[in-house]
């Protein structure tokens, strides 16, 4: 909301600067966005009027003027073809600046002297939306009637600031306003603010109407169908309209707010919506069939041409008004074509009334069209400030002798809406806000924003602009941000009961999660949850793959980012490709994100509210790898990992299927016999499709799965008191013997005594066969309570090879 | 005999002297005072003595003996200390050359500041509560006073997986999550993902984290809340840290105010980082609307609370001075190194 100083000043005294105004106004709740200094980058340009023309002897396109800038005349050659002599226009004096800091000197053109230079309206820093009257493409030529009003004289007006005789000198305070607060999306309801902010008087407008043209009743009609969707309609007529230019006053104040003076007619009707924050409307009475108003839920397919120009097909349940026979206008939204005023216009009928602001808000949006009215009406607007706008409006008609208003008004208005009592509870106020203010205070304070106060009772009467205002906790707000929040006294939750500032155990395993991956190399990332449906083509999903039932979002901000992924592995294939694509040599990732599973709906947490509808949310963490790594470095972050969380009862087993990754190179891993994760090169279809060349290690590994199995529970365990003895061996096998298979081959058979079983060479080649390799193992044992014999290793030796033969097929490698 | 003791000594005394060994040093030990040494050979004569100077060369051949094997122990020591030296000397190597390279991860840097401000609420006694992403409409909008069809719906642009259901667009529902399971006292926060529907750019994500904060107990006043706010601002960015709460409406809070913290960049003179106001915006906050409270099945005349919430991307980009939102989620590997 845009305020013009001068115009908030008709109704409250600001004693100080605009700066701190902006600061006090932000402090007590209306936040200031920004102050506008209109023409502030305007220097030396004053009103000139030009006594002769004469061309360039040199130079066909140029002029020769002299110009009359009430000090002297000067000369100017000028380009301009649109002036004529006794015109007044806008000069840029020699020394003088323009916006964006452009500055004029004198100088010759082709030989002749010009001591500055005529501009146009951009010059000045403003388009033909704010000066319809400019000229499209010329020197803006200020008409003689905008300096006769302002000056009285428009000689008077020569040499004058330039600012100041076309009215570009005002300061703009440019508020947000919060959706709960629609009565100061007003110049009144602002100023009201400003007088509570800085203690100064509040003056309301001075309404008074003089009616003059018959009686209303005799020249329309007003019948509500629908009293659910508007609870009031007001309506006057004005009888032989003059429709013309508004004076330049109304004209200067529009332009500081940002609306585009259009006529006096609409002029009106958007200045008396700015000043009292209630959207108008005018009809040409004599285009509505039957004289009549009739305000009901439009019918199925009902057509409507709205002001923009674009037909509108309405659904039953729209509110419209209507005269005799068809929708005239969206109610709350925008006025229909078929009863426009125009230049010929000489009966209008004025409407002001009150819209529900939820059928209001849902019509523009099915429509497409949010108006500065419907968004205003969504809001929520005060019945009671209807007829008060409708007057408003007749008032100036008859100040701008814009017509005659016919006697009386039409206001229906089914059920009036009582003004709210709370009671002040001022005990409750203070223990909420955690002060000691007086009552006298608070009455104070609530009485300077217009709430009523009885002394005895502290009964609060709470105006009908002030929905906002329900409860003690509202009256709580009133009183602290003019007392000043930053005047509460900080504390501490003082005398209350101690909390327990702990994780829960899953909250730590996270964190023990992050940081082994930090000692293990990995770096964190964070990609986004949703993503494309093209990604599971990407990692070579099968067409009937369980994860491709993803959640879908309605309005995504484009198709690469329209379901919730189920997956997270191509987010990180898309970074570790970014990283590759940007030559770094080596990429270790990890990430702790969420996938989001339809198939699983959630459980309710809190009885009769349905969360069935709800994806489960499945924390994964995800690796990923390329650079001087293999897979056996990212099963070591896996085991390593499971180390940590203290998980011992797991295992990887080979994974062939998985058509993401490499079919020999990829394992699951199991936790307690259940699936918890899978890791493995990815295949290079997949790489290709990613635009990676190189290999590349990836995995994702479920969370809760992890935290179900995790925990140390560590107990201290004697240091050996006895030594240890430990024996090599390498053994030839085939080629498809695992090397686990292997350990628990000597695990099996190795007795008490075993202590660890290291694997320290795998060898395929020169003198080992086709198809076999050699794999050999240092195999300690250790007894505790005593130092154990050659012959105890020996026995145990003896019956782990004879194992590895008979199991395995194993040779023995001297 | 005398005069061979003597010149024994100042024989050996001069050998000691130049010796450059420890196996010189022993030589001499060997030559001079070992079994077949001079010393030994001279008292072998002793028997020619008379019994009168027997005693007396005796003594002077044991006086002898002490002195030179102090001597031989003085320059042993000082032989090795030297050969100690000189070891040293030559082992000297060039420390300017690289330590070898560990490689350790690091944490994002949005998490390392969630995980900042988790230690400072956790050290004032709140838990760390969570809840799902994709929400029910009504525990994000409807539990929060915040009806369907309402126009503070326009505030936060909401990603819709049908009518009931939503890409949470704050952690608040967690909170109303919190109030219908737990009875007070409640000290929690919500950190987590939330999303809007902002179109990408420097300084806007779809995705982005919050922290909320929720305090339902008996009494609790606003001023309690100035107090919590201004005690996290302190742990957060420093003991000279100010707050400023400015009056503003949030549906979910009433009192509600907006938060500015002195700037952790000029300490408020004005510069880059608070656009030369001196103070930044962090935080939304207030108390908690009693009609959220009955919502949530809590007694507004019996409980009070305040609720607070700040964007975590927003608190990291001024920490780390990162100039666009866009680098967070890119992962190239030497941005995430430098934090």
């Amino acid at each position: 909301m845009k305020a013009p100083l001068k115009w908030l000043s008709k109704y409250v005294d600001i004693n100080v600067s605009p700066k701190e105004f902006a600061d006090a106004m932000t402090m007590s709740g209306s936040k200031v966005e920004g102050i506008e200094k209109q023409g502030e980058e305007l220097v030396k340009v004053v009103v000139g009027r030009i006594v002769s023309l004469e061309k360039h002897p040199d130079a066909d396109k140029l002029q020769v003027s002299k110009v009359d800038v009430g000090t002297e005349t000067i000369q100017i050659v000028t380009g301009a073809s649109n002036i004529s002599v006794g015109d007044y226009v806008p000069i840029a004096l020699d020394g003088s600046s323009l916006p964006g800091g452009k500055k004029i000197n004198k100088g010759k053109l082709r030989g002749i002297e010009s001591n500055g230079m005529m501009c146009s309206i951009q010059e000045l820093g403003y388009t033909r939306y704010d000066f319809p009257d400019a000229a499209e493409d010329g020197i803006y030529i200020v008409s003689e009637e905008i300096l006769k009003e302002k000056y009285a004289d428009a000689a008077k007006a020569l040499g004058k600031d330039i600012r100041e005789a076309i009215g570009i000198d005002d300061t703009v305070v440019e508020f947000e306003i919060t959706p709960n607060r629609p009565d100061c999306l007003s110049i009144v309801g602002l100023a009201r603010e400003s007088a509570a902010t800085l203690g100064t008087a509040f003056r309301k407008p001075d309404i008074k109407v003089n009616e003059s043209g018959g009686d209303i009743n005799e020249y329309a009609k007003v019948e509500i169908m629908d009293a659910d969707l508007c609870p009031r309609y007001a309506a006057r007529v004005i009888k032989n309209v003059k429709i013309g230019p508004s004076p330049q006053w109304m004209k200067e104040f529009l332009r500081a707010a940002g609306v585009r003076p259009i006529n006096n007619i609409v002029d009106i009707t958007n200045y008396v919506m700015l000043e009292l924050g209630q959207p108008m409307h005018a009809f040409d009475l004599d285009k509505l069939e039957e004289s009549r108003i009739v305000v009901r839920r439009a019918r199925e397919g009902e057509i409507i041409e709205t002001l923009d120009g674009n037909q509108r097909k309405l659904e039953a349940g729209m509110l419209v008004i209507a005269d005799g026979k068809k929708p005239v206008a969206v109610a709350g939204v925008m006025g229909g074509g078929n009863s426009e005023i125009c230049d010929s216009t000489s009966s209008i009928l004025f409407e002001s009334a009150s819209f529900n602001g939820t059928s209001v808000r849902i019509t523009a949006k099915k429509l497409g069209m949010r108006t500065e009215a419907s968004s205003r009406f969504e809001k929520g607007l005060d019945v009671n400030n209807v007829v008060n706008a409708l007057d408003r409006a007749a008032q100036l008609i008859v100040e701008l002798g814009a017509g005659e208003v016919a006697g009386g008004i039409i206001d229906c208005y089914p059920g009036k809406l009582e003004p709210r009592v709370i009671d002040l509870q001022q005990d409750r106020i203070n223990a909420l806000l955690g002060t000691d203010i007086s009552r006298d205070e608070m009455i104070r304070i609530l009485r300077s924003v217009e709430l009523g106060v009885d002394d005895k009772t502290g009964r609060v009467t709470v105006p009908t602009f002030r929905q906002d205002i329900e409860e003690m906790a509202d009256l709580a707000e009133e009183v602290a941000r003019f007392y000043g929040y930053n005047n509460i006294k900080p504390t501490l939750l003082p005398g209350k009961e101690m909390t327990r500032g702990i994780k829960t155990f899953k909250q730590k395993m996270e964190d023990r999660i992050r940081e082994t991956m930090s000692a293990l190399g990995l770096y964190e990332i964070y990609t986004y949850s949703f993503t494309s449906p093209d990604i599971f083509d990407k990692i070579n999903l099968p067409k009937d793959s369980k994860l491709r039932n993803a959640v879908v979002i309605s309005n995504p901000l484009g198709v690469d980012y329209s379901i919730m992924r189920t997956t997270t592995i191509p987010d990180m294939l898309t970074v570790l490709a970014r990283n590759y694509n940007r030559r770094i040599e080596e990429a270790k990732l990890y990430e702790l994100s969420y996938t989001y599973s339809k198939d699983n709906p959630r459980t309710t947490q809190v009885e009769g509210i349905d969360e069935s509808g709800l994806p489960e949310e499945i924390e994964t963490l995800t690796l990923g790898m390329y650079g001087k790594v293999d897979f056996y470095d990212i099963k070591g972050v896996a085991e390593g990992l499971l180390a940590e969380l203290g998980i011992t009862e797991y295992e990887f087993a080979r994974e062939t299927g998985n058509p993401t990754f490499h079919p020999g190179r990829t394992a699951v891993l199991m936790i307690k016999g259940e699936y918890a994760g899978c890791i493995g090169e990815v295949h290079p279809d997949v790489l290709e499709k990613f635009d990676i060349s190189t290999r590349v290690y990836a995995g994702s590994i479920e969370v809760d799965k992890l935290v179900a199995s995790a925990g140390h529970k560590a107990q201290y365990k004697p240091l050996p008191k006895f030594p240890a003895v430990s024996r090599d061996i390498a053994m030839l096998v085939k080629d498809e013997v695992m090397v686990k298979q292997i350990e628990d081959v000597i695990r099996k058979n190795s007795g008490k005594i075993l202590e660890e079983v290291s694997l320290f060479d795998v060898y395929k080649g020169k003198q080992v066969a086709e198809g076999m390799k050699s794999v050999a193992y240092a195999i300690t044992f250790r007894a505790a309570d005593r130092t154990l014999t050659d012959e105890d290793v020996n026995k145990a030796m003896e019956k782990i090879l004879e194992g590895l033969k008979n199991e395995l097929d194993a040779k023995l490698r001297e | 005999m005398r005069e061979q003791l003597e010149n024994i000594k100042i024989q050996a005394e001069k050998e000691l002297v130049n010796a450059q060994s420890i196996q010189e040093l022993e030589n001499i030990r060997v030559r001079f005072l070992g079994k077949k040494g001079e010393l030994t050979s001279v008292l072998r004569g002793m028997g020619a003595l008379s019994p009168e100077e027997r005693p007396v060369i005796g003594q002077m051949a044991n006086d002898v003996r002490a002195i030179l094997e102090a001597r031989l122990d003085e320059a042993a020591r000082q032989l090795a200390s030297k050969e100690r030296q000189e070891k040293l000397a030559s082992e000297v190597i060039d420390i300017s050359m690289p330590g070898r390279k560990r490689s350790f991860g690091k944490k994002h840097p949005l998490t390392q500041v969630i995980d900042e401000i988790k230690e400072i609420f956790l050290g004032m006694g709140y838990q760390i509560a969570e809840g799902p992403e994709i929400e029910l409409d009504y525990y994000n909008f409807e539990a929060m006073n915040i009806p369907k069809n309402h126009p503070s719906r326009d505030v936060q642009d909401t990603f819709y997986i049908d009518d009931n259901v939503v890409l949470r667009t704050h952690t608040s529902p967690v909170q109303a999550r919190v109030m219908k399971t737990q009875k007070p006292p409640i000290r929690v926060i919500c950190p987590g993902r939330v999303y809007r529907s902002d179109e990408v750019d420097a300084t806007h994500s779809p995705v982005f984290h919050q922290i909320e904060g929720l305090v339902v107990d008996k009494g609790v006043t606003m001023g309690d809340l100035v107090g919590t706010l201004k005690e996290f601002a302190r742990a957060l960015l420093g003991e000279n840290t100010n707050i400023r709460l400015r009056p503003h409406h949030f549906p979910f809070t009433e009192p509600s105010a907006e938060v500015d913290v002195s700037c952790w960049g000029c300490g408020g003179s004005g510069c880059r980082i608070c656009k030369g106001e001196g103070w930044v915006e962090i935080l939304g906050a207030g108390m908690v609307s009693p009609k959220v409270l009955r919502e949530c099945g809590i007694n507004p005349y019996e409980f009070s609370g305040f609720a607070f919430g700040m964007g975590v991307e927003r608190i990291a980009l001024s920490r780390f001075n990162i100039d666009d939102m866009r680098l967070l989620t890119e992962n190239d590997v030497r941005f995430l190194k430098q934090f």
